[in-house]
């Protein structure tokens, strides 16, 4: 049984590459009984998509006042 | 969304907009260049390209997107010439980063009671929040800057592995150890001064 440490390496490496079989079977394996690691998989989805739309300049387009970030 | 209205050319001929974007543009080039003059190149190529072809765009906030795009590119350029720059004293010496680790997990491996990760609530509209920028980019500039500027490579300019490698002259490992490390900070970082808080 992986340590949640481990499965935060795993879970983080997902991010780069596709894990293989044996990676991915341990992974449920723990992910089935750690509640801890289950939020920490959702969010390492969530940081992806915050990071997405920051890198798309999303952070500004919220920051200009309102009547500037109409288009008319 | 009312950006057919009017047009991205017409958007870069506002001195106003165009300001505003170029300052913008400024701070995301600067935080991952860390170099004020790289950055002002950057963007100002980027600019310089979006200029071109505004015309083709519909609206601002396509046209941000783009332009955005744009000097995303102009940044991997120059992250990719300067590996051969990256001075060695910062690829070393990872004692200290090592130590935030066991603040997190128990020598077994396990959460730290008080580090467990609680459920996010409602991440999908934290992007539509000014705040939460600014906390975003306070956790960003607490990781340690290899960390920063690795997740940065990753995250926002979408460099794959390999080439963050050799734009920073690390292995794999070390890369998806740096990665793990960062990731841990930054959405602790998250949850403690956004996410859990508003739970």
């Amino acid at each position: 049984m992986k340590s949640c440490r481990e499965v935060t390496r795993l879970l983080s490496e997902a991010q780069e590459r596709p894990l293989d079989f044996s990676e991915r079977a341990s992974l449920r394996f723990h992910l089935m009984m750690c509640g801890a690691c289950r939020n920490f998989s959702s969010h390492m989805a969530s940081l992806r998509k915050i990071s997405r739309a920051y890198a798309a300049g999303k952070r500004d387009a919220v920051e200009t006042p309102p009547d500037r970030s109409r288009d008319d | 969304m009312s950006e057919h209205v009017a047009g991205g050319a017409t958007a870069l001929t506002d001195p106003e907009y165009l300001e505003g974007l170029r300052s913008q543009m400024q701070r995301f080039a600067t935080l991952q260049l860390g170099d004020q003059d790289l950055a002002e190149d950057a963007v100002q190529e980027a600019l310089v390209g979006a200029l071109k072809s505004a015309r083709s765009f519909g609206g601002r906030s396509a046209l941000k997107t783009w332009v955005f795009a744009i000097l995303k590119n102009k940044i991997a350029d120059v992250l990719r010439q300067r590996s051969r720059y990256v001075e060695a004293d910062r690829l070393v010496g990872t004692t200290g980063e090592e130590s935030d680790l066991d603040e997190l997990f128990t020598r077994r491996g396990h959460w730290r009671p008080e580090e467990r990760p609680v459920p996010w609530v409602d991440p999908e509209s934290a992007v539509d929040d000014r705040e939460f920028w600014r906390i975003f980019e306070t956790c960003l500039d607490h990781l340690p800057g290899r960390q920063a500027q690795v997740f940065m490579m990753r995250e926002f300019i979408e460099l794959e592995s390999h080439e963050i490698c050799a734009a920073a002259e690390i292995s794999v490992s070390n890369l998806n150890v740096t990665l793990h490390r960062a990731r841990l900070r930054l959405r602790e970082c998250l949850e403690n001064n956004w996410f859990a808080e508003r739970g």
